[in-house]
């Protein structure tokens, strides 16, 4: 079953002359252990679905499904314990609080949920020692290179049992070796059941997908298919010219 | 890929069999170029016949005949590793005549074309990526190459991206007045005989 499942959303921003179409009749759905990238360019209306789909934003129509259960039906003390728990966020700027140590940022969501601090931070440590961070845990955000935070950032996002992770630009500000770090983290954290979705402009980081989800001008208008046996391209070498080129 | 230079790459580490240069050269492409061992003998005998390497004149034709690199294979190797390949002039590239000719046929949607090479490429990098996923962390020779092909196609999706955002604003805007006269050398873009 789709962890998270988005039925004609539409977004509009303003009303009158000033009305802008965000998102327009989005259909998508995301299983567990499922990594899905949202491709397109500035303001065709993918961040705008990454908020919808993790409930900092009400869709203008249409259903946000997390988990089974319809956001719609949802209080706003439940929206926000499911922001708490379930949902991760990942942005392209890591907001990490700068006078926290990394193993503090980390734990910090659990805290806020009620969690007493001691256990917060064996959970946060934990955390960073499974995504191989453990060396950072007690430097400063100020004290590690832009990979380093995001992926701090990353294992703050996933602490405690969340199972979906939504991630905007999670590797813009960073050079493409840092980026693909990030890009495999994100993975091993979605291949141990978690929903993932990044959205992305860029074709590098999308690849890392297991389905890329094309947005034009808040609409979705094609996605890849399932991918082949990647063996294959190894047969004949790099390919100099595809079909239909 | 220069077969000729890369043998000779790995002769001037020193002298080998023709086996042994198929498996290394397999090796340090990350196995990414496969070469067969007729590929290997034909260029050697080339290499031979130019001077660039010797073989053990006694031993016979097969895979226990020895070759070492020349002083002049050792310069040559030295010229071409700094020699630049030719990309001063754009190549006569397929897709960027399809997407021009798209533009301007009645009743062809050229975003919808646009796309339907975007999703090809991408679903080619996503398998590209896959490979690397699975095997670059150990084999540095291979994530390069398949680094080398992702870069390639990722700048054919950032064409398509740029050229898709110049057809939207291009319909948005009303057209110029007056063109200006493009330099000579702009109009021989992309057509390279």
């Amino acid at each position: 079953m789709s962890y998270l499942e988005l039925r004609h959303v539409s977004k509009i921003y303003g009303e009158g002359p000033t009305e802008v179409q965000a998102i327009q009749d989005v259909d998508m759905s995301v299983e567990a252990g499922e990594l899905v990238a949202v491709m397109g360019p500035s303001g065709s209306g993918k961040s705008t679905l990454l908020t919808i789909a993790g409930s900092l934003e009400d869709p203008s129509s249409g259903q946000v499904l997390i988990g089974g259960a319809a956001l719609s039906k949802m209080s706003r003390a439940d929206k926000s314990r499911l922001r708490r728990r379930s949902i991760g966020y990942v942005f392209q700027d890591f907001n990490l609080l700068a006078g926290l140590t990394a193993a503090e940022n980390v734990s910090l969501p659990l805290e806020l949920d009620g969690v007493n601090a001691r256990k917060a931070r064996s959970i946060g440590l934990a955390a960073l020692e499974e995504l191989g961070l453990g060396e950072e845990a007690s430097r400063f955000p100020d004290e590690l290179s832009g990979g380093e935070r995001q992926r701090v950032a990353i294992a703050r996002a996933v602490v405690g049992n969340r199972q979906l992770l939504l991630a905007d630009e999670p590797s813009g500000a960073l050079d493409s070796v840092n980026g693909e770090a990030v890009m495999r983290l994100l993975l091993a954290v979605c291949r141990r059941g978690v929903a993932t979705v990044v959205v992305t402009h860029d074709a590098q980081l999308a690849s890392w997908a297991d389905r890329v989800v094309f947005i034009r001008d808040g609409r979705i208008v094609d996605q890849t298919l399932p991918p082949t046996a990647p063996e294959s391209l190894l047969q004949s070498g790099p390919p100099r010219n595809g079909p239909g080129r | 890929m220069s077969v000729r230079h890369a043998l000779l790459a790995l002769l001037s580490e020193g002298p080998k069999y023709g086996l042994q240069l198929r498996q290394e050269f397999e090796e340090r492409t990350g196995e990414v170029w496969p070469l067969n061992v007729g590929q290997v003998y034909t260029t050697l005998q080339r290499l031979e016949r130019d001077g660039l390497v010797e073989s053990d004149d006694a031993a016979e034709e097969g895979p226990q005949k020895g070759f070492r690199i020349t002083p002049r294979g050792a310069d040559e190797l030295a010229a071409w590793l700094r020699t630049p390949p030719d990309l001063s002039m754009p190549p006569r590239d397929e897709l960027v005549i399809k997407v021009l000719v798209a533009w301007r046929l009645p009743g062809v949607d050229v975003h919808e074309v646009i796309q339907t090479h975007r999703r090809y490429l991408v679903e080619l990098m996503q398998q590209w990526t896959h490979l690397k996923e699975d095997e670059a962390q150990f084999d540095l020779g291979f994530a390069l190459a398949v680094d080398a092909e992702l870069f390639r196609l990722d700048s054919v999706v950032r064409w398509l991206d740029t050229a898709d955002g110049r057809f939207r604003r291009a319909a948005a805007e009303p057209p110029a007045a007056a063109r200006p006269a493009m330099p000579r050398m702009r109009r021989r873009v992309g057509v390279r005989r």
